[in-house]
């Protein structure tokens, strides 16, 4: 039964109701399939519930009826605006969990991939955000630089959106003529683009108006409610996967982690505009140091042998078929593994049994967690507000429904 | 890894704090403590898992103050029960440590959102999809599968394929 209360100015002649709103479940600015109740007095928020799952497609059931290389591509289809670095993680656990390195040129061309797809990433969560603010033109730009990142892509593996280009041991094939000069051009420009974005939104009044001081969350409760990437960074917290425990070769190349102040909108948006920039150098520094050599571990009981051999040489042929079709076994144990994914740390806890096939994948999706603060971060603002909240949290609900 | 390995593992000073100082403040209440891959896990009784998790959160040398993730696992054919697993990180040291429960079908685990909010979302996904209940969890409900759904599709006897009903002409016929 909806409560009436008066307005807070002590008119007792103007009587508000609380009222429940049903937002979604598929509104444009709620990211995808994300039905919000929200309780509502007046135009205020008192409450902001949100009810997932209407994409619910069982990942992790399927996991488990998979064997292990099998899983690869489902995780593109997680966060799908950066699966490079949905398969990085999955496959960087399961090497944990069967013991193997691989070689450090296919380190750097895994890094190289995962910062573009957080570049690509950044790009449509800034661009979708002023689209869903009014501001229609940044989306636009965005996607104009996003392409350029979906070409490079195209280049590597094939395709445009699931990306399915690291394997485990390595990635499915070394970087393609021509990729580098194009990639070095492409970081060359991209700071030039990104003072064009800031130009149309960082100093903008009405932008400025829309996101500071808008859905403010302190450091403490950011980690108290589990936040991370940039929406815990934005509260201040210097808290990156990269720095603080480094994977693939991150700790090799100089980039910086911006953090904000206040942890509102406004701040989760400069990180992101920053961490593009940083993301960009560490492409570029990449590019400088990338040692020649293979891109795979050659380690044949786990590995399956490059596109070239199984072309050219029998065994290569019986033994990549050997593979895909009853897999490995990896040793009994249970490892995780974490890594910072443009929307947080994305972590995938993987139990072995010995057999072929994982007894039980968890998947750690930064989206999932970071949605809870949507109701934190809501109460006491105004409805149009609650667009902002959504935004600045950049959920993808490939990712939270899994 | 074997008693010996294991052994040497926590003698090193990167574990010291996380076996010697846990298994010293709850002595018998932690079960089984491993190391495999680096990665230290402390099976402890489930009664005192919100105490533990405290406990470590608050210590000066440990302050887990981030959970990273908590999880079910249906290892009913192997101990006979499910297992939780809390993931936790220390922002300030950078560590990670792996809890565990065990817990038998129809028994609850004391839910530990008092003391990280994050615990929310994470536990209602395990009642979700295991059955098993949070004591004292502030909305213990569904949150992927609508509420009158029947069963808990992470179970390892639940169908890949689902139940057949007049949605899923193609599921198993419930026995």
């Amino acid at each position: 039964m909806a409560e009436i209360i008066p307005i807070e100015n002590g008119d007792t002649d103007l009587m508000t109701r609380e009222v429940t709103l049903n937002m979604g479940p598929q509104h444009p600015s709620t990211h995808g399939v994300m039905h919000l109740i929200l309780h509502l007095q007046g135009e205020k928020v008192v409450k902001a519930e949100p009810d997932i799952g209407f994409l619910h497609r069982g990942m992790e059931k399927i996991a488990e009826n998979l064997l292990y290389p099998q899983f690869v591509p489902y995780t593109d289809r997680l966060d799908y605006l950066s699966s490079m670095t949905n398969n990085l993680g999955y496959v960087m656990a399961v090497e944990k969990l069967i013991g193997i390195e691989i070689p450090e040129r296919g380190k750097y061309v895994r890094v190289i991939a995962s910062e573009l797809s957080r570049i690509s990433s950044h790009l449509l969560a800034v661009g979708a955000w002023g689209l869903d603010l009014g501001a229609i033109t940044l989306v636009l730009y965005a996607f104009r630089e996003r392409e350029m990142i979906m070409d490079l892509f195209e280049m590597l593996c094939g395709a445009r959106l699931t990306y399915n280009y690291m394997k485990i041991g390595g990635v499915r094939g070394d970087l393609p003529p021509g990729f580098k000069e194009r990639c070095r051009e492409f970081v060359r420009l991209f700071p030039k683009r990104v003072d064009e974005y800031e130009g149309l939104l960082t100093g903008n009044r009405i932008w400025l108006q829309r996101n500071k001081g808008i859905g403010i969350v302190s450091a403490e409760d950011a980690i108290n409610l589990g936040l991370t990437g940039p929406s815990l960074r934005g509260s201040g917290v210097s808290w990156d996967i990269r720095k603080d425990e480094p994977y693939l070769v991150y700790d090799r190349f100089d980039f910086k982690v911006p953090v904000g102040e206040n942890g509102d909108c406004f701040d989760r948006y400069m990180c992101r505009v920053e961490e593009m920039r940083q993301a960009a150098r560490i492409v570029e520094q990449a590019l400088d140091q990338l040692p020649e050599g293979p891109v795979n571990a050659d380690v044949p009981e786990f590995v399956a042998p490059s596109r070239k051999d199984i072309t050219t040489n029998m065994e290569a042929l019986i033994h990549h078929f050997k593979l895909i079709a009853h897999g490995f076994k990896p040793p009994v144990g249970e490892v995780y593994t974490s890594i910072e994914a443009p929307k947080g740390e994305i972590g995938y806890y993987i139990k072995s049994d010995g057999t072929e096939k994982p007894f039980r994948v968890k998947i750690r999706a930064p989206s999932f967690v970071n949605l809870q603060s949507v109701d934190p971060l809501s109460r006491g603002l105004y409805f149009a507000d609650v667009v902002a909240v959504i935004s600045s949290l950049d959920p993808v609900f490939g990712e939270v429904d899994k | 890894m074997d008693e010996k390995d294991l052994e040497k593992e926590i003698s090193s000073q990167k574990y010291s704090t996380l076996v010697t100082k846990l298994k010293g403040r709850f002595g018998r209440s932690i079960l089984e403590t491993s190391v495999f891959r680096g990665e230290v896990t402390h099976v402890v009784e489930k009664d005192v898992i919100a105490d533990v998790c405290s406990f470590v959160k608050r210590e000066n040398d440990m302050q887990f103050n981030f959970l990273s993730d908590v999880l079910g696992v249906d290892s009913r054919a192997t101990l006979s029960c499910f297992e939780v697993v809390y993931h936790l990180y220390s922002i300030p040291f950078k560590m990670r440590i792996r809890l565990k429960v065990r817990v038998k079908e129809n028994e609850t685990v004391p839910t530990v959102t008092s003391v990280w909010r994050s615990a929310d979302f994470a536990e209602r996904e395990t009642f979700d999809m295991f059955g098993i209940v949070f004591d004292g969890h502030p909305n213990m409900k569904r949150i992927y599968l609508p509420q009158d759904w029947e069963g808990y599709p992470l179970r390892k006897d639940y169908p890949l394929v689902g139940y057949k009903d007049e949605y899923n002409p193609f599921g198993v016929e419930k026995k």
